[in-house]
């Protein structure tokens, strides 16, 4: 059995199942017609109900309920045509009906499954349920020494909650688990899986046990807002409940807040009754009731899936498995790769993608949307290093300036005199004054010393200042050099 | 099932209401007095029989995914006992 | 006397359009006898600015001829509805202060008729009372007073609104019902008192005690006053997710229905213990009158009606439990100064802010909504509720209205029943089944007691009929004059 985590005395397996809340991007809220827009003027996008004010009445959001089941669909999930809204009671600055209207019992999504890549092979994670929820408002616990702020504006958002079944077993599992989600997410566009602005946010449950034996205690551990710190908290939880196992303690079953700081989690502050959430049906919203023709309609409608487009892009691409999964792991990429691939030879336009195209976005530290580069910029330079108007090593010596610039591929290469020299006769006389110059090398080389061809080319290329086309270099002077 | 002090302390808690100690016998007795009587609930057989959610058997009405701000958007914090450069205030929370 | 006393809505509508007297010489009359009239404390707020306002521009509708259902008329708004710019209390402390910037559905649709807003009545705090004792503004006082001149209880929790329209103070009230807030004040003080079917009237801006059970309604003098003023806050609206798209009827054409040929039920679990002799015999006389105009009628049970309240007292609470978390003194309503920590914060304010009763409702809310009680309690309520549903549904198979009495006894003294909150929950026994089925029902009245007390009858029908619920009321008030 692999990912088992050696403690002093025992093997140990990690069992753990995520939580993730999914904002879904819809202009307006949930249940008020409130703005959903990120970084506004606090307290600017809420409605009576956002705000929890008296009399205030929740009316739902078609565009939600569409999401939800679309996203339900595409976790290969159950889709219930009777949901129910319930209210889960607490009281927090940020809550301000004092209850958080969710779905509990009746979620309008069931039980589903996605597939994640492991070094094993391909692993099946099952999703437990999907449901609709509020999102809380914001409290800012850090402008003042004496007080909270309270933001309403994210007050009422809808998010979608996806459970998993703990069915997964280590840090990296987790991670492809929450990389794939987004990606589904992204694929039938309920929610833009941006993880800084906390449109996706996970929990994860931790436990550990002796293989074989029953589920131990879990800890539920918040905050964790990237896929980086997903392993980190949960390398360090694991552990933490280890070397407690091993010491003869007790796990407690508690709510954790992982510090990306110190990389460690810690207890939050014991929120004591507030286990007790006495959930019941809403009776300001009526039970949902999905149409068939609404679940039909979306169904017919729905997008194609990560997986059915990796495997299309293999058999129509013939590209490489590993190519493939890394073009559809983001849907801009995706798309990007079938515009641009569009009668170019694909090997070489999955090289600059994944190759320049990537290393400059990381460098930039910008996605593909942001970095609002166009499919028709790199394929003006792809078709130049095509028709041998420019090599590849030029074309990547001037990809960044080419990417940042308003000038055509054509301008910049003329400006910095960089075309190729690709002209058959230009090439000759350049070869033939180099040949004219290395008699004796001619000699050598033509009673047998191969090794030589290497010299003439550089020869070749110091003379043009680079600008030869080498495979054309290579063919005049295979000619040349055999009279 | 019966309400005791402890009872009383556990939900006042819920409730975010203060029951001052020499209230919580009444409290609990008033409490009981309540659930002794809908006690004979109890006897009713409600074996197969759907809880009653809604009176009405009409649809929930579904709104159009449209941003409508209120005139008055302002005003949400108008009534605020204590606000401060656009916010609601209340004492410091410790997470 | 004065012209203006005996004064109906439906009276008032055709004077105006006469020009008989203008809508502001007619506000004044009700704003001075509102002002004299302050002992028996219907109002939390007076609005004789806004008032006159609002007279004014009906006079000038009346003047160009573009007069709407309710043009001019005085009305009083429970404290309950959300009204723009004018404080709203729900006769709670944690409120005392809270100014809304927007309009509930129910007044708003009441303004845009020309109704003319005379004040903000007083009720029982949250509308959780039967008699309008739990009120922060103090108890309202019924204009009827008992032996000695002895001061009684207006009923609640529309006890305001009740007590405002028997003394004269307007010439119709809005008020809410929830368990029988309009029918049995009605009852006590002696006038109409209509709660339409759940889902007519939008909840929109109504501060929510039971989501599932409020209902907005009227209080008016007479069976035709309710017909008009009904008329105009029943309709969708997309506010409110539970509000019904059921057409609404022209009411005050319920005068063309017939009874003839109807069917009247008379359910023999209504024949409560402790139910006052004198109101049991009008109820049987009723029976007989309708009879002599050829309705038939029936004996019909409701087996489950012995199980309505202690339902009610499981699901009122519980929802109430919720609704009211919002006050927490964080956005708005009463907040206790010079707390340092947030659970002082919300459980001083909402300790100080909210009276005893609200308190205990919370309380037993919370309760049966917890783990471990939830089932027991909560859920089983549930199943109690559609099993008394199906009681009606079956009875209207078989009949087309019901008449039952609307409260087992008259008005009672302020102060009496005050230790005992069951006492007091006793008095909604004959209201709320008609609550927990959502069904239409009206409380009208049907005579006095020896001492000179009103007492109501109440007549329930399916959902949606409320036409007919009017023609069988318009019968008992013509009958009773």
């Amino acid at each position: 059995m692999k990912n088992l985590i050696k403690g002093k005395s025992n093997l140990w397996e990690v069992v753990l199942g995520l939580e993730v809340h999914a904002q879904i991007s819809s202009k307006s809220k949930l249940f008020s017609s409130a703005s959903t827009e990120y970084g506004s003027e606090p307290n600017s996008q809420v409605t009576l109900v956002d705000a929890g004010m008296p009399g205030a009445l929740p009316v739902i959001n078609e565009y939600c309920i569409r999401q939800a089941v679309i996203t339900g669909l595409g976790l290969n999930a159950k889709i219930n045509k009777k949901s129910v809204f319930d209210r889960k009671n607490y009281f927090y600055p940020d809550l301000p009906q004092g209850y958080q209207i969710s779905q509990f019992q009746h979620p309008i999504v069931g039980e589903g499954f996605l597939t994640i890549k492991t070094e094993e092979g391909e692993k099946k994670i099952g999703i437990t349920r999907l449901h609709l929820e509020q999102d809380a408002g914001k409290s800012i616990h850090d402008q003042d020494f004496e007080n909270t702020f309270i933001d309403l504006n994210r007050s009422g958002c809808a998010l979608m909650e996806i459970v998993s079944e703990p069915d997964m077993r280590s840090g990296l599992e987790a991670a492809e688990y929450l990389k794939k989600l987004r990606t589904i997410l992204q694929y039938v566009g309920s929610c833009d899986g941006n993880m800084e602005k906390g449109n996706l946010r996970a929990d994860v449950n931790v436990s550990v046990r002796i293989p074989g034996e029953k589920l131990g205690t879990r800890c539920e551990i918040k905050n964790v807002n990237s896929i980086k710190f997903i392993q980190q908290a949960i390398t360090f939880e694991a552990e933490r409940q280890i070397k407690l196992l091993e010491s003869g303690e007790q796990i407690v079953q508690e709510t954790r807040l992982f510090d990306p700081n110190k990389l460690e989690t810690r207890t939050m502050r014991n929120k004591e009754e507030s286990h007790d959430y006495r959930y019941f049906p809403d009776p300001d919203l009526p039970p949902l009731i999905l149409e068939d023709s609404l679940i039909d309609d979306l169904k017919k409608n729905l997008p194609e899936l990560p997986d059915k487009k990796k495997e299309r892009f293999i058999n129509l691409y013939k590209l490489k498995e590993y190519d493939a999964e890394v073009l559809v792991s983001e849907k801009d990429v995706s798309i990007f790769f079938e515009e641009l691939v569009k009668g170019r030879e694909p090997k070489l336009v999955v090289s600059w993608l994944t190759g320049e195209l990537f290393a400059f976005l990381n460098k930039k530290n910008v996605s593909l949307a942001e970095s609002k580069v166009t499919v028709k910029k790199i394929a003006d330079l792809i078709d130049l290093i095509s028709d041998g108007t420019l090599s590849n090593r030029q074309a990547k010596e001037v990809f960044e300036v080419y990417l940042e610039g308003s000038k055509t591929a054509k301008e910049l290469i003329s400006e910095k005199g960089m075309a190729q020299i690709s002209d058959e006769k230009e090439l000759s006389n350049l070869i033939v004054s180099v040949l004219d110059e290395n008699e004796d090398m001619v000699k050598d080389y033509k009673s047998g010393k191969d090794r030589l061809f290497g010299f003439f080319v550089g020869q070749v290329m110091k003379l043009s200042r680079g600008k030869a086309n080498p495979q054309m270099v290579n063919k005049i002077l295979i000619e040349k050099l055999k009279r | 099932m019966s309400i005791d002090n402890s009872i009383v302390k556990k939900i006042s808690k819920l409730s975010k209401l203060k029951i001052k100690s020499d209230s919580e016998d009444k409290m609990a007795e008033e409490l009981n007095n309540i659930l002794n009587w809908v006690e004979s609930l109890q006897e009713v057989n409600t074996e197969k029989v759907e809880p009653l959610l809604s009176v009405l058997n009409e649809k929930m009405p579904l709104r159009d995914d449209k941003v409508v701000m209120d005139d008055n958007q302002v005003d949400i914090l108008n009534n605020a006992p204590e606000k401060k450069s656009g916010f609601f205030v209340v004492p410091k929370v410790v997470e | 006397m004065n012209q203006f006393e005996k004064l109906t809505i439906k009276s008032t509508i055709q004077h105006l359009k006469c020009k008989d007297f203008s809508c502001k010489e007619l506000t004044e009359y009700f704003i001075k006898k509102i002002s004299d009239n302050r002992k028996l404390n219907c109002f939390i707020t007076e609005t004789p600015d806004h008032a006159l306002e609002m007279a004014l521009n009906s006079d000038k509708k009346i003047d160009n001829n573009e007069i709407r259902a309710m043009e001019g008329i005085p009305i009083a708004m429970k404290d309950l509805f959300c009204t723009k710019n004018v404080k709203t209390t729900a006769a709670s402390k944690i409120l005392e202060n809270f100014i809304p910037f927007y309009e509930s559905t129910v007044s708003k649709k009441l303004w845009d008729s020309g109704s003319v807003m005379l004040g903000k009545s007083n009720l029982d705090e949250f509308a959780m009372g039967s008699a309008n004792t739990t009120s922060f503004f103090g108890n309202v006082i019924n204009p009827i007073k008992g032996k000695n001149n002895s001061d009684l209880v207006p009923g609640g929790s529309s006890g305001g609104s009740a007590a405002a329209v028997a003394a004269g103070l307007c010439l119709g009230a809005t008020g809410s019902d929830t368990g029988g807030s309009i029918r049995q004040p009605a009852s006590f003080c002696g006038i109409v008192g209509m709660k339409p079917t759940y889902g007519r009237c939008s909840r929109f801006g109504m501060v929510a005690f039971a989501s599932s059970l409020d209902q907005a309604g009227t209080l008016t003098k007479n069976v035709d006053d309710s017909a008009i003023m009904l008329q105009t806050i029943c309709g969708y609206d997309e506010k409110d997710s539970t509000s019904s798209k059921m057409d609404v009827p022209k009411f005050s054409e319920y005068e063309k229905l017939s009874l003839k040929g109807k069917k009247i039920g008379i359910p023999k679990e209504y024949l409560v213990d402790g139910l006052n002799s004198e109101i049991k015999k009008s109820w049987e006389n009723f029976s007989e009158e309708f009879k002599k105009i050829g309705v038939e009628i029936i004996d019909i049970s409701l087996p489950h009606t012995k199980y309505s309240l202690p339902t009610y007292y499981i699901i009122a609470p519980a929802e109430a439990s919720a609704n009211l978390a919002r006050y927490d003194g964080v956005r708005y309503g009463y907040r206790h100064q010079n707390v340092d920590n947030l659970d002082d914060l919300y459980e001083i304010s909402r300790s100080k802010g909210f009276g005893d009763e609200v308190k205990r409702r919370i309380m037993i809310g919370t309760y049966v909504l917890s783990a471990g009680y939830y089932d027991a309690y909560y859920i089983k309520a549930l199943k109690v509720r559609r099993l008394i549903l199906d009681d009606f549904i079956k009875a209207f198979k078989k009949c087309d209205l019901i008449l039952t009495p609307t409260t087992p006894n008259v008005s009672f003294l302020i102060g009496e029943k005050q230790d005992d909150p069951l006492e007091m929950y006793l008095n909604d026994v004959l209201t709320v089944p008609a609550s927990l089925a959502g069904l239409p029902a009206i409380s009208v009245p049907a005579g006095k007691n020896k001492d000179g007390l009103p007492f109501g009858l109440q007549i329930i029908s399916s959902h949606f009929n409320e036409a007919l619920v009017f023609k069988a009321a318009k019968f008992i008030e013509d009958t009773n004059k």
